[in-house]
């Protein structure tokens, strides 16, 4: 039975990592992160993939989308000052469309805040963090069995999206221990990026969606030899201002993520079918709405738990639909 | 294979100025690419934010143009992830030294290997003629209306002490002397850095009244020479061109593959 862990939520992750297939991490150590760093620090190169302390959270950002493109599963995991340092970059992966996890294990702040204990006040910076327009996909946990299997399905929507996937832990579950099953191989799905199939010597457009909106890539050090850019490009990866090139990519990074928000989107639901009142809640605070659910039904109060999952692309149509037998 | 075959001639005609100095470097780094053989594949050039980054557009390798001052924090998830890559980083010096400082000088204390190239025109080019860490003291820019009083780094002495185990400088007068420069740096396993003293016309020549891109260009043999050189010797003032360090030291990609032999072997636990 070595498949059942006590273990912190933090390492639950790890595990989740390993899981979907990480081998590449970059990292800046802060509480209350950093069990992940230390474990992936043991457990990567154990496997033959690659570990580094980079110089900082930003240094940590760009080295993963460098690994990404050489055809790496890449993560990195920080709280909530290093989170506001890797915001630009992480709006170049949006904009370049580069597959990347980042972990936010949340504490309290603003500032360096309260770092040992827990806070889940990132929400709009997961939305809004990096500048301009931009979609983004940020996905949460309550417990460690779906810290395990929510932070495949950020490594499964990363890949399948080709977009960076914000995991938006807090410190009360990253560092709470539980019990963590891990799942045989093949039990969860786990998703690797599509690649191109253009032969050699036949131009490759790297930004030119197919018609599902999905890019299939081509790993840098392979036949294909393209630009990659922050600026916006045409299909061929290059800058260009045309309004018609602007218009396009913005709205294709737009609708990649909302047009598939059903398939993006994930909850847990609990007492719901009787419920007057309905607690929403996520993260370690889905756990006490639960408790509360519980005790107050006891005295005949009918309140029920819509845990949400994905937080962003945010789930309006499932919050309306589960409400609406609400007082 | 010629030069030509080295460019994305689909993306000319290029950005920079008449007369600007990073085109020769373009040049050069090409020829040295050519004459070192190396193919086009096994190239990823990464560069950040600014005139001179510009140049990882044109040129037929993978090309990863990223972030202002973050080239080489890039270039090293890139090299760490598939060493056998062989990674070249253009710079300018804002880019390089002021924003991304604290890469650069990490990058040399990993000595990983990459090849940086700080294209070194002691102003902001991309954003209009404002004065960077290289300027110096003494020098008019947009944002030293009444001169700078800013000290500068020495990007040869910053590279060495921080660990860099290649380093040397040289001009865009001196083109045919950078290829060889870049040729040494590429081979060299390690963190290489050139410097390459490179006119920006447009902005520091005409604030700082150094003449057209000619007589800048003139400048720059005037105001150096080579290492060893008797006019060196002669006129400690001039500012040293050619290589300043050349050492062994080990690489950080292959110390990597040693940590995981002794993961793989459990020793970690
Ligand atoms: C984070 C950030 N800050 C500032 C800028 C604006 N900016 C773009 S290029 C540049 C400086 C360019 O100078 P240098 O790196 O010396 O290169 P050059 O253009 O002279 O070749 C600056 C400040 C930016 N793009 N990103
Ligand atoms: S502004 Fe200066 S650095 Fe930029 S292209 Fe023109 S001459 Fe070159």
């Amino acid at each position: 039975m070595n498949n059942v862990k006590f273990v912190q939520g933090n390492e639950a992750c790890v595990e989740g990592a390993l899981y979907a297939g990480v081998d590449f991490y970059a990292g800046y150590p802060i509480t209350p992160s950093t069990e992940i760093a230390e474990h992936l620090s043991a457990r990567l190169p154990a496997r033959g993939g690659k570990f580094i302390q980079m110089e900082d959270e930003i240094a940590s950002m760009c080295a993963i989308i460098g690994a990404s493109l050489t055809g790496h599963k890449v993560m990195t995991a920080t709280s909530g000052p290093g989170f506001s340092l890797k915001q630009e970059a992480i709006g170049y992966a949006c904009m370049a469309e580069i597959p990347c996890v980042i972990v936010n294990v949340q504490r309290g702040g603003p500032s360096t805040g309260n770092p040992t204990h827990v806070g889940q006040g990132d929400i709009n910076q997961a939305r809004w963090g990096t500048h301009g327009d931009h979609a983004i996909i940020a996905l949460t946990a309550s417990n460690h069995q779906d810290v395990f299997s929510m932070t495949v399905e950020a490594f499964n929507l990363a890949e399948t999206y080709r977009t960076p996937v914000i995991l938006l832990l807090d410190e009360a579950v990253g560092h709470m221990r539980e019990k963590l099953v891990i799942p045989e191989a093949g039990e969860l799905e786990t998703v690797d990026r599509l690649r191109t199939s253009v032969p050699k010597g036949v131009d490759y457009r790297p930004y030119l969606p197919r018609e599902d909106g999905r890019l299939p890539m081509s790993d840098f050090g392979a036949e294909h030899r393209y630009n990659v850019t922050g600026l916006y490009h045409d299909m061929w990866g290059f800058p260009s201002a045309s309004p018609r090139v602007v218009n396009e990519l913005l709205r294709h990074l737009i609708d990649k993520i909302d047009n598939n928000s059903n398939a993006i989107i994930r909850y847990k639901e609990k007492f719901l079918e009787d419920a007057d009142y309905v607690l929403i809640s996520y993260g370690s605070s889905a756990r006490s709405a639960i408790h509360l659910a519980k005790n107050r039904r006891e005295k005949g109060e009918k309140i029920g738990v819509l845990e949400l999952q994905t937080i962003w692309p945010f789930p309006a149509e499932i919050v309306r639909e589960k409400c609406a037998g609400a007082r | 294979m010629a030069v030509q075959d080295l460019l994305r001639q689909r993306f000319f005609p290029h950005m920079w100025c008449p007369g600007c100095g990073h085109g020769t470097v373009l040049n050069s780094l090409l020829r040295a690419v050519l004459e070192l053989g190396l193919s086009k594949n096994e190239i990823v050039m990464t560069s950040g934010i600014g005139c001179s980054a510009r140049i990882s557009g044109y040129v037929d390798f993978h090309s990863l143009h990223t972030l202002h001052g973050r080239a080489l924090a890039f270039a090293t998830g890139v090299k760490l992830s598939k060493p056998e890559l062989t990674l070249l980083v253009p710079m300018g010096d804002g880019d390089a030294l002021a924003i991304g400082g604290n890469h650069f000088i990490h990058a040399a204390r990993r000595n990983i290997d990459i090849t940086a190239i700080v294209m070194n025109n002691r102003i902001y080019g991309m954003t209009g003629g404002q004065f960077s860490p290289l300027s110096g003291i003494g020098v008019k820019a947009t944002t030293a209306p009444y001169s700078t009083i800013d000290n500068n780094f020495d990007v040869v002495e910053l590279a060495t002490a921080a660990g860099a185990t290649f380093v040397a400088r040289s001009t865009t007068y001196h083109a045919r002397e950078c290829t060889e420069l870049i040729k040494k740096a590429i081979l060299h396993k390690g963190f290489s850095v050139v410097e390459i003293l490179s006119q920006c016309p447009t902005h520091f020549g005409r604030k700082n009244r150094e003449g057209d891109a000619g007589q800048m260009l003139e400048n720059y043999k005037k105001i150096t020479a080579k290492r060893g050189s008797k006019a060196l010797e002669e006129n400690p003032g001039l500012i040293g061109r050619g290589i300043f360090v050349e050492k062994e030291k080990p690489e950080y990609c292959q110390e990597y593959e040693k940590t995981i032999a002794l993961a793989m072997k459990g020793a970690g636990r």
